[in-house]
């Protein structure tokens, strides 16, 4: 199945208030074509769950530049100055959480799991309002899983079935992303006929995948 | 004469043994990748998702693929693997890094760690401080020894905590101690320092180890 689409048709599921998976780390893997779509066709009060929120006015940074953002779940924020100025102001509501959370997060979520147990962040203000489960003497807080409407994923290279491969190290959170998404759409820089990818090569099994768009491509 | 951190820096890249996955924090951490000895080979993990992590390329000479957990480029050893976010994790929080090197806004004497916010202040997220001390085999605090001669080192943090007990030593350039049970050992000294220079400039009491040496050795 062919799952090309012209970026209106690819974007047309996105809806105000919906919350947004995206892909990245800082700049690195960021789905930089999708996002200007999203911005261009007016979308707002998304919650966007990522790493970060790239840098001011850049990558997801550009979302937040544009007042669509009303909320975010991320690790770590302090790159974008405007994050902090938008928190200060109310006009954004931030949760921040260690960064292997929020990936693990998301992979429950992706993965079938009612949630995990982590020793990180036990003894912080991490811990506040979680169940503190104690194992063999450890305590672990219960972590659960977090889910998103929509994920946008960058790949490298991507077969018009979706099967992703990246490069470096864009993979990040981009293959956790498209497992937990109700909704997955892929950016690459390269689009490719099926078969083209070697299998052991794919990252993200195109069964994943809803919508596939070329990067740089703003129609 | 060296800067205070080049000084840290290296005292502590001699923490590292030959085949140690290390991960070292933006800042003085990593400068500590210029000191490892000769004939000394660990292997760096990068948070964002690889081990293997190599110097920082040339101007020009950049590949836009691959950047360090600050974001910024770098470049990769032959024999480095990348990896997703969640496996780069279950490394860390699995006790597959044998060495985490991170910089601090507070240490205490129970090995608490304070790091990532000065409440009203500076609220940047945690980033991968929490499960990377949480799950390395050894903590090693590098830093300046106070802030501007005010106590960093303390009886007990008051900034908002990165982790529980989980330090193992602090590098600063007047000293090296170790957090024990007992409490803070200084280990070592810069010897243009005295003792009685080094318990001042420390919020808590000091234990001096009877073998106290030269942190210049």
């Amino acid at each position: 199945m062919n799952k090309v689409k012209s970026m209106e048709a690819a974007i047309d599921h996105i809806k105000d208030g919906m919350t947004i998976m995206i892909g990245g780390f800082m700049s690195n893997g960021a789905p930089k074509t999708l996002i200007e779509a999203i911005i261009g066709k007016g979308v707002k009060d998304l919650t966007v769950i990522s790493n970060d929120c790239g840098h001011e006015n850049e990558g997801i940074g550009r979302l937040l530049a544009e007042g669509r953002i009303k909320a975010m779940y991320a690790s770590h924020v302090g790159l974008n100055p405007e994050v902090g100025r938008k928190m200060a102001s109310g006009d954004l509501k931030v949760t921040l959480m260690p960064q292997g959370t929020l990936a693990e997060r998301i992979r429950s979520a992706g993965s079938g799991l009612g949630g995990f147990l982590t020793p990180s962040g036990v003894g912080t203000i991490v811990a506040e309002g979680k169940q503190i489960i104690n194992l063999n003497g450890k305590d672990y807080l219960l972590e659960l899983p977090l889910k998103g409407d929509v994920a946008l994923v960058k790949a490298s290279i991507v077969d018009e079935s979706g099967n992703c491969y990246y490069r470096g190290s864009t993979r990040n959170f981009n293959t956790l992303i498209a497992m937990a998404g109700d909704y997955v759409i892929v950016e690459a820089d390269e689009i490719v006929t099926v078969g083209s990818i070697q299998p052991e090569n794919v990252a993200t099994p195109g069964i994943l995948v809803d919508a596939i768009v070329k990067a740089g491509a703003l129609s | 004469m060296e800067g205070i951190r080049e000084l840290i820096a290296k005292r502590a890249a001699k923490e590292l043994a030959d085949g140690m996955v290390v991960n070292l924090g933006i800042g003085i951490p990593t400068m500590v990748a210029n000191y490892i000895p000769e004939g000394v080979d660990v292997i760096l993990q990068s948070e964002n998702g690889f081990v293997g992590l190599g110097p920082v390329p040339e101007a020009g000479m950049e590949i836009p693929d691959i950047v360090n957990a600050a974001g910024e480029p770098v470049t990769v050893i032959p024999g480095a693997a990348f990896f997703d976010s969640a496996l780069s994790f279950g490394l860390i929080r699995g006790g597959h890094v044998d060495i985490t090197i991170l910089g601090a806004l507070q240490v205490d004497e129970q090995g608490n760690l304070a790091n990532w916010m000065i409440p009203g202040k500076m609220v940047p997220g945690m980033g991968g401080a929490m499960d990377l001390v949480v799950g390395s085999r050894k903590v090693i605090v590098v830093m300046e020894h106070t802030a501007k001669g005010k106590h960093k080192i303390l009886k007990r943090c008051d900034l908002p905590l990165t982790a529980v007990g989980e330090v193992d030593m602090i590098i600063s350039e007047i000293g090296v101690m170790e957090i024990t049970m007992e409490g803070l050992i200084l280990k070592e000294i810069n010897p243009l320092y005295t003792v009685e220079q080094v318990q001042e400039a420390t919020g808590c009491p000091l234990i001096i180890d009877p073998n106290l040496k030269s942190m210049m050795a």
